[in-house]
């Protein structure tokens, strides 16, 4: 069940990604408006990261393509802002809270120049508006994950960007942390930003999110929350894989077969 | 070839000894070297075999001579204590493993460096002898030393062997084989001693640098024929003494060649013919394997050019020519060609006078492909609400990949279906 | 003045692959150091026996072609062939050293090079190699000269790339996200550890090129938090290093390459501790 948005600002179109020749996302077609809170839900391996590192360029898909603002990314990247896994990096990194979010600045920087006056307290501003000041001096392997989180959403909030797409936010925060963070979302899309967020507890999504994109390694559903999200596509998304999909992209791997035809 | 018969007569005691010696050394560090490798710690081989050093000197400056036994006891503590500071620096700060085999490797290196200044300023004349250990030298192996290093070899198989199961397990799935009530630490314990153990003998025939070769090419080659980890030791013991008697050989035919330096050379080369040919997983053969990808895509594609011609009027045995095959699919003509020759001699089609048609066998063929393809455009749409405009290119692609059993399947899901979802037929 | 030359020497070797190992640690990329190192054997007997002696431009271009290789090969197989990276390593510079000594042994009565002399380095020898101008001016031993431009080269690349390697290091996919390359950053990095690895070597040899890339940034790493104050204390240590190193060696009369390894190790094993101790205490204040 896919419910299209009028004008767009993220467009994906048959978007197939496939590590090492086998398809962990299959033909993903869907549209978001301008000014909304999308929550991107599926299991465990449904490939929601996967769609976003897709969508940012990290992983070149086998077939379709991604439009932003109805430009491919490369051309908008300064309007566009992702927040990674907080998982992925090395916490121990020796880099204070401030340099985090300073990094936020460096796709405006270009090559040569260094952080300067302004973009410090621009970041301080961010990293206030998370409730966050307090530990700009602080190194990042004493933050609690909490913490952690709202300076990697800091840092995303410095680049200054019109659209974020933000990999499992909510995952391990306390909930003082959760409400914040909710609490900036709705701010940012009430001034007409568009917000991603890959999500997995189906009880709050219902109440945090504008719009919904059901994934299992295919696209179940999407569209606004309230027509989509129903029991059925729930259903439908978490009742296991599908078996022969799933046999399908062995083969695949295993037969070294081009996704799609040269 | 007087050489080689003389070399295989092993008429030679000398030649005896020495085969039999690289030959035990080689295999039983390649059998250790097979589950270093499974657990992801190449690299600890070669901070052991620089660590080493220390030990041996202590040995040599406490006895003030080459005595073999002491040697090996003072290498074993000291390529045990490096492991135990690599594991200890990981777990119990933020430095990361690569780090901290580095840092261990050059301090200990270093300080075997010190002690071997001061062996030197003794000008001791058994001073030689260290210097084998160090760089390695098979062909010093002879009379007693070669009966201790031999001993220890054949030990290390031996434990190896008892243990398989039990390391192969771990080397699997370490969070399993505890749940399954295995000594997961002693074992580990266990295999870290005959890693010690064997970069400890084989360090006498290549040296300290090259010792890491011996435990880790012989593995990552084998790696490559097999995925079931008992062939893979198998494969790798069997790897590591051809290296060990082609070394020997070579020392033998021509005496100025190191054996050593040469044995890893072989092992290597093994292991590069094993990284690009050895069967499924290899460079050429995956590259193969997607060149004729192409020709069964190539192929079944024209296949199907034939069966929408001959749905167009039922005719499905028409002749056609090049013209009014391109019509209804954007091919090059060259490939075109080439495919339809292909075809004709596995007598899919037939070819009169610069044109072709089905064969009975080729029309079974076709009709396969364009089922197989209407039935995934069906279970797309079906299963995957993908709607019916943009269902033909995924279909295009599995069309070509899906095997029988699949298709049954396929069949059994979509419960028999006759029409695809934009409403033709499904041909049986 | 034969102290300070050695002292300099080590200094400047010190700093520049301590700068560099800062981000190789950082990188969990250590391990690549060690096998450029021993890589380049083959390398420079092929330009012994091109120029016909130790002639610097030459061992030079032979080194870094083969370290190169190197590199090239372990991506290779670990891309092309999917093996496993630690094992791409260690495959590759075990052959590459092995073939460095069959041809040492080859031509032997040609080749004034040994596999001692990639391991050990001779920075004893370091103040007779000078470089005296056609004049006669002398100038000073060459290897400082040498080591010297690099470590200027090194600095220059830092600070010119400091945010890139910064966020490189640290969050890649982020980096990629902002529109740094991941991928030039990467090869710029081998690049320049392979040209400081190249030119140290001959003066300090694999083993302390290892310890001066590994040890003193894996000190400071663990004395510090920021990454700046860790690159500042890397060349603090590395002048450390090298003063104790030499007077250790210069006391005891022993290989100078080894007592600067040594210092390493011991630097290394104060921090640690003294690391324990306040992680210690700090859980028992917690608790
Ligand atoms: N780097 C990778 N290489 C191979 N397979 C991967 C890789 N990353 C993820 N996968 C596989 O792709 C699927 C989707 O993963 P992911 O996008 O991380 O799922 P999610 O974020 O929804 O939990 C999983 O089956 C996972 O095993
Ligand atoms: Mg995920």
């Amino acid at each position: 069940m896919i419910i299209h948005a009028k004008e767009p600002v993220l467009e994906v179109h048959d978007l197939t990604v496939s590590y090492s020749r086998k398809p962990v996302l299959w033909g993903i077609d869907f549209t978001l408006p301008s000014g909304c809170i999308a929550g991107v839900v599926g299991p465990n391996g449904a490939g929601k990261s996967t769609l976003l590192k897709t969508i940012m360029g990290l992983i070149p898909p086998s077939s379709g393509y991604v439009k932003l603002f109805g430009h491919p990314l490369e051309e908008v990247r300064h309007r566009v802002s992702y927040v990674p896994q907080r998982e992925s990096v090395d916490w121990d990194f020796p880099v204070s809270v401030l340099d985090v979010v300073l990094m936020g600045r460096y796709g405006k920087m270009g090559l040569l120049r260094n952080p300067d006056r302004q973009d410090k307290a621009m970041a301080m501003d961010c990293l206030d508006k998370m409730g966050m000041s307090a530990f700009a001096k602080r190194q990042i392997s004493q933050l609690s994950g909490g913490q952690q989180q709202r300076v990697f959403l800091a840092r995303a909030l410095a680049q200054e960007a019109d659209i974020y797409f933000m990999d499992e936010p909510f995952a391990g925060v306390d909930a003082a942390t959760e409400q914040a963070i909710i609490t900036l979302l709705r701010d940012m899309a009430a001034a007409n930003k568009t917000i991603i967020v890959v999500h997995h507890d189906l009880q709050s999504a219902r109440d945090y999110f504008d719009w919904i994109i059901l994934l299992n390694m295919r696209l179940v559903a999407g569209g606004p929350t309230g027509e989509v999200f129903t029991d059925e596509m729930i259903q439908q998304a978490y009742g296991g894989r599908l078996n022969l999909l799933a046999q399908v992209g062995d083969m695949m791997e295993k037969r070294a077969f081009p996704t799609r035809e040269p | 070839m007087q050489n080689l018969i003389d070399f295989f007569s092993f008429s030679d005691p000398n030649v005896r000894y020495v085969v039999l010696g690289t030959i035990l050394l080689s295999s039983s560090a390649a059998m250790v070297g097979a589950f270093i490798l499974l657990q992801k710690k190449a690299l600890v081989g070669d901070a052991v075999a620089h660590s080493v050093l220390p030990g041996i000197c202590a040995a040599f400056l406490f006895s003030g001579s080459k005595n073999i036994v002491l040697m090996l006891a003072g290498a074993f503590v000291s390529g045990w204590l490096s492991l135990v500071a690599i594991d200890y620096i990981t777990a119990k700060s933020k430095i990361k493993k690569d780090a901290a085999i580095g840092l261990v490797l050059a301090v200990f290196f270093g300080v075997g460096m010190v002690m071997m200044t001061f062996i030197q300023q003794t000008g001791n004349a058994a001073q030689s002898g260290l210097d084998h250990f160090i760089f390695g030298k098979a062909a010093a192996l002879v009379g007693d030393d070669l009966l201790i290093f031999s001993i220890l070899a054949a030990v290390i198989l031996i434990t190896v062997g008892l243990f398989f199961k039990a390391f192969t397990l771990v080397a699997f799935d370490k969070n399993y084989a505890q749940a399954l009530g295995y000594p997961v630490r002693r074992l580990d314990l266990l295999l870290t001693s005959l890693t010690v153990l064997a970069v400890v003998t084989g360090i006498t025939a290549v040296g300290v640098v090259l010792m890491a070769a011996m435990l880790i090419t012989p593995a990552a080659a084998a790696r490559y024929w097999t995925n079931r980890i008992r062939h893979m030791v198998g494969i790798a013991v069997a790897f590591g003494a051809f290296a060990g008697l082609a070394g020997a050989y070579i020392s033998y035919v021509a005496p100025s060649m190191p054996t050593g330096p040469w044995m890893v050379v072989v092992s290597t080369a093994i292991a590069f013919f094993s990284f690009f040919f050895a069967p499924k997983k290899g460079i050429f053969p995956r590259m193969y394997t997607q060149y004729k990808n192409q020709w069964i895509i190539a192929e079944e594609n024209t296949l199907k050019i034939f069966y929408h011609l001959g749905e167009r009027n039922s005719h499905f045995n028409g002749m056609r020519g090049l013209n009014e095959l391109t019509s209804t699919r954007e091919m090059e003509r060259a490939t075109l060609k080439a495919t339809l020759r292909r075809l004709a001699t596995k007598e899919l089609l037939v070819t009169r006078n610069n044109q072709w048609g089905l064969t009975d066998k080729g029309y079974q063929q076709a009709a396969r492909v364009v089922r197989l393809h209407r039935m995934w455009e069906l279970y797309l749409t079906k299963y995957m609400d993908i709607p019916a405009d943009h269902v033909h290119d995924d279909a295009e692609t599995i069309e070509h990949i899906l095997t029988p059993e699949l298709e049954r399947e396929l069949e059994h899901q979509l419960d028999y279906p006759d029409k695809d979802p934009h409403n033709t037929k499904i041909p049986k | 003045m034969i102290a300070f030359w050695i002292i300099l020497t080590g200094f400047l070797v010190a700093s520049a692959c301590g700068l560099l190992g800062c981000f190789l640690v950082l990188r969990k990329m250590s391990m690549v150091g060690d096998a450029i190192s021993h890589a380049i054997l083959p390398g420079i007997v092929i330009a012994f026996l091109w120029s016909g002696s130790r002639e610097p431009v030459s061992m030079f271009i032979g080194a870094s072609t083969t370290g190169l290789v190197a590199t090239l090969l372990i991506e290779f197989f670990h891309h092309k062939a999917r093996l496993q990276s630690d094992a791409a390593i260690g495959v590759v510079f075990t052959f590459m050293f092995a073939i460095g000594i069959i041809l040492i042994s080859i031509f032997a009565g040609q080749v004034d090079v040994d596999q001692d002399c990639v391991l050990y380095g001779e920075i004893a020898y370091t103040p007779i190699d000078l470089w005296i101008l056609d004049s006669g001016i002398i100038m000073g031993p060459r290897p400082v000269y040498i080591v010297g431009t690099v470590l200027i080269l090194i600095i220059l690349f830092i600070l010119l790339g400091y945010k890139q390697l910064k966020l490189t290091s640290f969050d890649p996919a982020f980096a990629s996200a902002v529109g740094i390359s991941t991928a030039v950053w990467h090869y710029l990095l081998m690049a320049a550890v392979s040209i400081t690895t190249v030119s140290s070597f001959e003066s300090v040899g694999a083993i302390l090129v290892i310890a001066f890339l590994i040890g003193p940034p894996a000190t400071a790493y663990l004395l510090t938090d920021d990454l700046k104050q860790m690159l500042k204390i890397t060349v603090i240590l590395g002048l450390f290093v090298s003063l104790t190193g030499y007077g250790l060696a210069y006391w005891l009369n022993a290989s100078i390459a080894g007592c600067m390894a040594t210092m390493t190790g011991v630097c290394f094993a104060v921090a640690f501790a003294r690391h324990r101790w306040a992680s210690s205490r700090y859980r028992a204040r917690l608790v």
